[in-house]
């Protein structure tokens, strides 16, 4: 499997994360070496193999389904870049 | 008189108890230290007010019934979430973030009565084994190639631990190790380093990068004050769904230094080529230790050994583009500068570009190739396929009989920083090869330094345990470290 620039392109943006056109080639690269040294997984035979879900043994703990905090509005917007009115600001979202 | 930063846990707590020091000459003998070792970059938040108070809180309730860390001071790694002191992960997408709660790990240290001295230095995200891509710039080891000045790494990504706790900054330190970031940092300073069974420490309020791997674990003198610090940070945590209700016994107890009749397995797969000669003599000096002292040794077999980096390299990136999707300029942290016109979409891309590090960016983006549609079979259930037979292979040597297995910490000493710019990624991350095996199987190992190179660096000895066993690795780390008899220390030019 072989990494183009498109394919790079298409990556970062579906991370969310700007790369310059000219970075391209460059990322790419590392990508393709990265995913050739990935690429070993291929030698294994996993025939019947269950993937991993969790590393012990162990159901997940439940609790009960009720409210356990809450009621600090101020707490959780403290450390906004933008807050304005108790809530988080951001751009326009919609048209 | 001994200068009172360079004692161990024990011995401060032993005094302390005995009432011949107090925790706030102990804790300004170690802000004095750190004021004057900015060369190590250990430090990189200093909270000397925060320390002084809780040392004299400490020293206001001292005596026989004091908590097990009472007035004891430490330094705290920066992933780890503490409350109104800045806590960032080592990257400028945090910066400024302080957070409104505290780390489980780190409240549990507070009400055994620990001294909180700052924020140590690490890889951004916990992602690097040297270091070198934190925003504060590197942290720096202590030790040097005799004479040589050249600069070396502590290892990664808890370096700054590693670099404070071998200085004698501070009496212990807090890691975190997804790969081997405990472990390797330990034995590239000359100090010890555990990382408990997955489920044994809260991960709450620890800033998250591979959850199913992460953990936390001690960076101590020794392995007794691995045993009483690693008692302090476990707990059943019900804000952490995969934390443990299995019962803590009791770490230090355990170290009788008694391993007669236990059986050490040697594993043939963890012979690399290329591995220098003074690994494979330490790893053979090692061996011999454990048999004078009444183990019996035998050669095992984990043969999928050779693909636990690159199943490694599938689900901690895959894990990390997940976690850290949070970072988007919202709700803490950097926000880029918008341009006119720009929307949320320019606002996330501009913010996570100018946030992130290049290897972060790197591996969240391999995260999200592997993840995406038409991939996730491919390689990420590929992954967790061989992640299940790499802990087979563990389960079957424990069931054969083993109790626990040594291996080389690292496969090389300390490297000097920058000295692997050039290389290819995948170059750095063969550095956590003898320790990501043992995240991937969710089991407790411990880094012991056991040695040195010829040019007088610390060599560090691993020893895996089977899961929930800590108590008898403790044992046996024990066992090593009184016979390895590794007393070194840098000699000091900061």
């Amino acid at each position: 499997m072989s990494i183009d620039t498109e394919t790079a392109a298409r990556v970062a943006k579906l991370a969310r994360i700007k790369v310059e056109d000219d970075a391209l080639p460059a990322l790419a690269s590392e990508f393709n070496t990265i995913l050739g040294f990935i690429e070993q997984l291929n030698e294994v035979d996993v025939e019947g193999v269950e993937p991993m879900v969790s590393v012990e043994p162990m159901r997940l703990k439940r609790r009960e389904d009720v409210v356990t905090d809450g009621n600090q509005p101020e707490k959780v917007l403290k450390n906004a870049p933008d807050a304005r009115e108790g809530f988080f600001a951001v751009p326009k979202v919609v048209e | 008189m001994t200068e009172l930063n360079t004692l161990k846990i024990h011995e401060a707590r032993d005094a302390l108890r005995k009432g011949e020091l107090t925790s706030v000459e102990i804790t300004e003998a170690c802000l004095k230290q750190i004021e004057g070792a900015k060369a190590l970059n250990a430090f990189v938040h200093d909270t000397p007010e925060i320390a002084l108070e809780q040392a004299k809180a400490a020293d206001a309730r001292r005596g026989a019934d004091a908590p097990s860390l009472n007035g004891i001071p430490l330094g705290i790694k920066d992933l780890f979430c503490t409350k109104g002191v800045p806590s960032q992960a080592a990257s400028k997408i945090l910066e400024g973030f302080r957070p409104e709660y505290e780390s489980t790990v780190t409240q549990n240290l507070f009400d055994a009565g620990a001294v909180m001295l700052g924020k140590l230095n690490m890889d951004e995200f916990a992602m690097g084994s040297s270091n070198e891509t934190s925003t504060y710039g590197n942290a720096v080891n202590p030790w040097r190639r005799g004479n040589d000045e050249t600069a070396l790494t502590p290892g990664g990504s808890s370096g700054g631990s590693a670099s404070a706790v071998s200085a004698d900054l501070c009496l212990g330190a807090t890691g975190t190790d997804t790969g081997g970031s405990i472990r390797q940092p330990a034995a590239f300073v000359g100090i010890t380093g555990i990382k408990p069974t997955y489920g044994r420490c809260s991960r709450w309020g620890i800033i998250a990068f591979a959850s199913s791997l992460d953990q936390a674990g001690p960076m101590t003198k020794d392995v007794r004050d691995a045993a009483i610090m690693l008692q302090a940070m476990c707990s059943h945590d019900p804000k952490d769904s995969t934390s443990t209700a299995t019962p803590v016994p009791d770490f230090e107890a355990a170290l009788t230094g008694d391993i007669r009749g236990k059986t050490i397995g040697i594993p043939r797969e963890y012979r690399m080529d290329g591995m220098p000669d003074e690994i494979d003599q330490l790893w053979t000096r090692g061996k011999e230790m454990l048999q004078d002292a009444g183990a019996k040794i035998v050669d095992i077999s984990l043969p999928h050994t050779k693909y636990a980096l690159p199943a490694y390299y599938v689900i901690a990136p895959a894990e990390a583009s997940s976690n850290l999707a949070r970072y988007d300029g919202v709700r803490y942290g950097h926000r880029a500068k918008l341009a006119q016109g720009d929307g949320i979409t320019e606002m996330y891309e501009k913010t996570r570009a100018e946030g992130f590090g290049a290897e972060v960016q790197r591996r969240v983006m391999v995260g999200t190739y592997v993840l995406s549609a038409g991939f996730y079979d491919a390689y990420y259930n590929r992954a967790r396929k061989v992640r299940t037979l790499i802990k087979k292979d563990f389960e079957d040597a424990f069931a054969d009989g083993v109790d626990a297995i040594l291996t080389p910490a690292t496969p090389s000493a300390a490297f000097g920083l920058g000295e692997m710019a050039e290389a290819d990624p995948v170059q750095m991350y063969l550095n956590d090869v003898f320790t990501v095996t043992v995240n991937l199987a969710g089991l407790p190992g411990i880094a012991v330094p056991a040695g040195t190179d010829r040019q007088g660096l610390p060599l560090g000895l691993q020893l895996i345990g089977k899961p929930w066993a800590e108590d008898e690795l403790l044992n046996t780390a024990y066992a090593l470290e009184q016979a390895a008899g590794f007393v070194a220390k840098p000699a000091r030019w900061w």
